[in-house]
């Protein structure tokens, strides 16, 4: 009873857990129950039933409602379909003038707009994509055919590589320093010379155009929420979902308003990634001290001037900031909407992929990874760079870097004349190397990864086997053992524990939506992966954290790899790990844990760190040894942090076991994958983003409120 | 008494849904306690004064007093629950916007407590600003903005940015913004509590320096009572949205109207803060000593001198004239007795 009285929380957690495996234990699997593999859900069975719903025929199976819950939001993706397919081909006709035909002509009102914006988009990429590799298109597009035959010299030669190159190189140095420079000027040289100018460029293309439209509607709609509050209500649930949606599951309806290719992949893409921008406009304007407001408004500030003037010029940090979340999003955008057809380094990885030919994605996952690295530092330098004052400067010293970059379009262009002498006949290298023309050590990475193979097979088969017979099947098995009914009273009870009636309602709510979509079980096998990747994690995270905080300069050192590694497109983890592990769930998983150990690291880093050096001092006053000081003093204060730390690592780890249904995972990915392909994917697609998001959020509310709770708690909220 | 410049009429600010319709309900009686507990919290309480052209009034006041909120409903940075706020006359609750930025571009400047500059623009750029929101040309700008530069001391820095300046500095640059449109009206919110002591009293003699030369109306908010003696024409002291008393510092030195009040003043060293005139006896002009002294001079000053004498001390004005005298013993009257009735 003392106890009791003393712990309550513990006694009320002790309870769910009885609870919850009494009823585990209580329902037994149902006969009929098995494990529905692939299209089964699709497939006439005897078990199934039929019924209608708003005239939608859903088919379920005989459900024991304390096992498994009906699938009672089986119309949901069928009747988006149909809403899709109705508001494209159906919705508002109206007449709209054709060029070619000359003559109206009734359309949708939707499908025109989405067609509209199609052709704006594939005319955008296409006017910064020969610019950068030359081309005709734009040409014709002000013109015709018929035109550009006539006056061939026309078409755009496209610049030279050592003209980008150097641009970047001098760009880099404008914002950084000699640095940047250098690593701009070396990342564009091997590229080149590794012939992936050509799909880099593409990217490039995509990026300038995807994430400059992101900003200004991001910007936009921040400075709105900012203004009104019922805009900011409005919005938030959406920034909510879509920061916990995977980046792919977006892909599916995309394909469907807009189809496939290069401008399908920007419009989804600036969905992804607009809502980061909102969400860090918002937060740069809030943090402007208010006194800086009311100076602008003493000094006779009209609303206008007010926001240009004084506000954004104030968060300008934070609002770069979102420029370079919104590069990142879109550059891992870039590399993942290869499925629906865009062009670039993205889709030359997913071919080599696929054709298991792990050189050629090993260059092309460096080629990602060294131009993420570099947008991502660009964009940073150019966040933390302050203001200068260059009114005393001279002429040159004010136009340097522009005069060099002349200087070096020059030079770029004699260059490549001269280039065309060197190379008579063949490819002129000083101008653009070809793709697959440049040098490539794909051989030389495949001879490796067929030795790595042919030496540790036995090993590597050995563990493979035993990972997944000893320890991946039972934990499956496990969580395909829960009761449907169990798992609700266990999220809810955490709900109600943590947060109260309100945090209770809301778990269950989003419980509820997935226990009711058909994919109760890929669900689950989804969360199995998810939590042995979070698990192992944290594990690796929280403890590579504190070893590298007792030391001042390896947390730098940790906290810069952290940062590296989080720029990389999650794509491009999948091709170390097939490199070693081949096709397999482990590979999967090794991914998950690698990328899920980033956040787990650095917030460990960054929560020990923020422990006052007042306590330190107060602490190391009171004589207590490192230990004591780890556990007593920096642990409880840096826990919050961490727990956030542990929220990020889940998101993190959903992300890539999604993604990791490309090498063939049986989970909620799988599905959407396929959804790629099915012509009447997108409602099923986006149901199945939603899903997952939403096992994102249980988590996130859970946690969020709980670390909000304990700051409080602990007074440094 | 010149002409008023700014005069509130029963001035009441309140936070909280509700809190115009509680205001008319309560007919200008609020009770702070029964408003907090239907959600409502009372920052300006009922506050009635004027504030005479050419005159810098000081409202005093500790954290929460409702001295803050009490400036931004005159500087319409919020809008006042209740009551009237003229400005040479005219309404201000009346104005529209346009009315109220053509207001504030020309007549009203003000100085803030954490300096408000921004971050993106130099020193004179900073100065610049409110007349470039103005409209005026770049280089006219620029040259005013530059003068205001030489008349702050901060010549040689006018190329600086905030963040490379020290906090005084920064301050400097504030006063200079605020004052670069030759506003009439000079508001001031608490522009040395984030200085150091020092430069908190340099920055308070620089300051009176300029108000010496720049006769501007002023409305100066601080909570240091020290400070509020030093600048003052006249004080007003407020606790819990209500003004609790205001007068002129040796009034309030000498008679306290409350309780609040009084503890404030019992620390004061009073031959600081009062002028003979605030002693002297106006009566007796006759059986004067050798001694002579100004009305207008500081007691601490003429302390010494007056201590030696054994007659009455006669007390002249600007002009010579005997306008009255001054018993030694009242001196130290003043000084050490009397604390308790504070007389």
């Amino acid at each position: 009873m003392e106890y009791l009285k003393k712990y309550p929380k513990l006694f009320q957690w002790l309870f769910l857990l009885i609870v919850f495996f009494a009823l585990c234990f209580a329902i037994d699997v149902p006969e009929t129950y098995k494990f529905i593999r692939g299209q089964a859900e699709f497939v006439k069975d005897p078990n199934q039933s039929v019924y209608f719903f708003l005239g939608k025929e859903v088919r379920y199976y005989a459900f024991d409602v304390f096992w498994r819950l009906p699938p009672l939001l089986g119309w949901l993706p069928i009747w988006i379909n149909d809403s899709l397919f109705f508001l494209m081909n159906e919705w508002m006709p109206m007449e709209f003038w054709n060029e070619d035909t000359q003559e109206f002509k009734t359309r949708p009102l939707l499908l025109e707009v989405s067609r509209n914006l199609t052709s704006f988009m594939t005319f955008l990429i296409e006017l910064i994509r020969e610019i950068l590799l030359g081309g005709l298109e734009t040409i014709v597009a002000f013109t015709s055919w018929d035109f550009i035959d006539a006056y061939p010299w026309l078409e755009l030669p496209g610049l030279p590589w050592t003209i980008v190159a150097a641009g970047a190189a001098i760009l880099s140095y404008k914002l950084s320093g000699k640095g940047l420079a250098l690593f701009a000027g070396l990342t564009m040289i091997y590229i080149s010379i590794f012939g992936q100018w050509k799909p880099s460029m593409q990217t490039l293309s995509f990026i300038l155009v995807a994430a400059p439209l992101s900003f200004i509607f991001g910007l936009g709609l921040g400075i709105a929420a900012y203004k009104s509050k019922r805009v900011e209500k409005a919005l938030y649930p959406i920034l909510l979902v879509m920061q916990t949606m995977p980046q792919y599951a977006v892909l599916v309806p995309a394909l469907v308003l807009f189809g496939v290719g290069d401008h399908a992949a920007v419009i989804i893409t600036m969905v992804v990634a607009v809502p980061p921008m909102i969400l860090l406009t918002i937060l740069g304007l809030r943090a402007i001290p208010p006194e800086v407001i009311e100076a602008g408004r003493m000094s006779g500030c009209t609303n206008w001037q007010l926001m240009f003037k004084v506000l954004i010029p104030t968060a300008r940090r934070d609002i770069l900031i979102g420029v370079n979340q919104v590069i990142m999003v879109c550059f891992s955008m870039a590399v993942i909407s290869a499925f629906i057809g865009a062009k670039g380094l993205g889709f030359n990885l997913l071919l080599a992929l696929n054709q298991l030919n792990i050189g050629l994605a090993l260059e092309a996952g460096l080629c990602i990874s060294l131009i993420a690295i570099l947008l991502d530092k660009m964009s940073l330098a150019w966040a933390n760079k302050q203001t200068d004052y260059f009114g005393n400067l001279s002429f040159y010293q004010r136009n340097k870097n522009v005069i060099f970059f002349a200087a070096s379009f020059v030079i770029g262009i004699i260059l490549a004349y001269v280039g065309t002498f060197i190379f008579k006949g063949s490819f002129n290298y000083l101008f653009e190397i070809p793709h697959n023309k440049g040098i490539s050590t794909a051989d030389f990475w495949n001879k490796g990864v067929d030795w790595i193979f042919d030496t540790f097979f036995v090993y590597i088969k050995a563990f493979n086997t035993w990972l997944i017979q000893d320890v991946l099947q039972p934990m499956r098995a496990l969580y395909l053992r829960m009761p449907a009914v169990a798992t609700l009273v266990l999220a809810v009870g955490a709900g109600y524990l943590i947060g109260g009636i309100r945090s209770a309602l809301v778990v269950a709510a989003l419980t509820l939506f997935i226990a009711l979509s058909p994919w109760w079980d890929r669900a689950l096998v989804t969360l199995y992966m998810a939590t042995f990747g979070v698990v192992i994690s944290c594990l690796i995270g929280f403890t590579v954290g504190t070893l590298c905080f007792q030391n001042k300069k390896s947390a730098a050192f940790m906290l810069g790899v952290c940062d590296i590694f989080q720029t990389f497109p999650s794509f491009v983890y999948l091709i170390p790990v097939m490199m070693l592990f081949g096709i397999t769930d482990t590979s999967v998983l090794i991914a998950v844990i690698v990328y899920a150990t980033i956040p787990a690291t650095r917030y460990t880093i960054e929560g020990l760190r923020s422990v006052p050096v007042g306590l330190h001092e107060a602490a190391t006053m009171s004589g207590v040894n490192k230990f004591q000081r780890l556990t007593k003093i920096e642990f409880p204060l840096a826990f919050p942090h961490m727990m956030l730390g542990l929220n990020q690592t889940i998101v993190f780890a959903l992300f890539m076991v999604i993604i990791g249904a490309f090498i063939g995972t049986e989970d909620l990915g799988q599905y959407i994958l396929k959804a790629l392909s099915d012509k009447n994917g997108a409602g099923i697609g986006l149901t199945l983003g939603i899903c997952v998001a939403f096992i994102g959020l249980i988590f996130d509310n859970l946690i969020r409120t709980w670390v909000e709770k304990r700051k409080k708690h602990l007074g440094i909220a | 008494m010149s002409e008023t410049l700014i005069k509130c009429e029963s001035v009441y600010k309140i936070f909280g849904e509700n809190a115009k319709k509680m205001l008319e309900e309560s007919n200008g009686n609020v009770d702070a306690k029964t408003f907090q507990e239907r959600g409502c919290i009372v920052g300006v309480n009922n506050a009635s004064f004027e504030v005479a052209k050419g005159e810098m009034l000081v409202v005093m006041g500790l954290s929460g007093s409702g001295k803050s909120t009490l400036l931004r409903c005159i500087s319409r940075l919020t809008d006042a629950t209740g009551g009237k706020i003229f400005i040479e006359g005219q309404d201000l609750l009346e104005l529209n916007n346009k009315e109220l930025i053509e207001l504030r571009r020309n007549k009203m400047g003000m100085v803030f407590q954490s300096f408000a500059l921004l971050p993106h623009k130099t020193v004179v750029e900073n100065i610049a600003f409110p007349l470039q929101i103005k409209g005026t040309n770049t280089e006219e700008s620029i040259s005013r903005a530059m003068e205001m530069v030489k008349l702050v001391g901060l010549d040689g820095r006018e190329n600086y940015f905030p963040r490379e300046l020290s906090g005084g500095q920064q301050q400097r640059v504030g006063i200079a913004r605020s004052l670069a449109v030759e506003p009439d009206i000079w508001f001031l919110d608490e522009p040395f509590s984030a200085l150091d002591p020092l430069i908190r009293k340099e920055m308070q003699d620089e300051f009176l320096r300029l108000q010496e030369k720049l006769q501007k109306t002023i409305m100066f908010i601080t909570h240091d009572f020290d400070e509020a003696l030093k600048l003052a024409d006249r004080i007003a002291i407020m606790k819990d949205g209500i003004i609790e008393q205001l007068d002129t510092p040796a009034n309030i030195v000498l008679n306290p109207a409350t309780e609040y009040v009084r503890k404030f003043t019992e620390e004061v060293p009073r031959e600081k803060v009062l002028i003979i005139e605030d002693v002297m006896d106006a009566s007796s002009k006759d059986n004067l000593g050798d001694l002579k002294v100004s009305k207008d001079e500081i007691i601490e000053n003429v302390a010494e001198k007056i201590l030696t004498q054994e007659k009455l001390v006669g007390v002249i004005d600007s002009n010579n004239n005997i306008v009255g005298s001054i018993k030694p013993s009242k001196i130290i009257d003043t000084v050490f007795g009397g604390r308790k009735n504070g007389s």
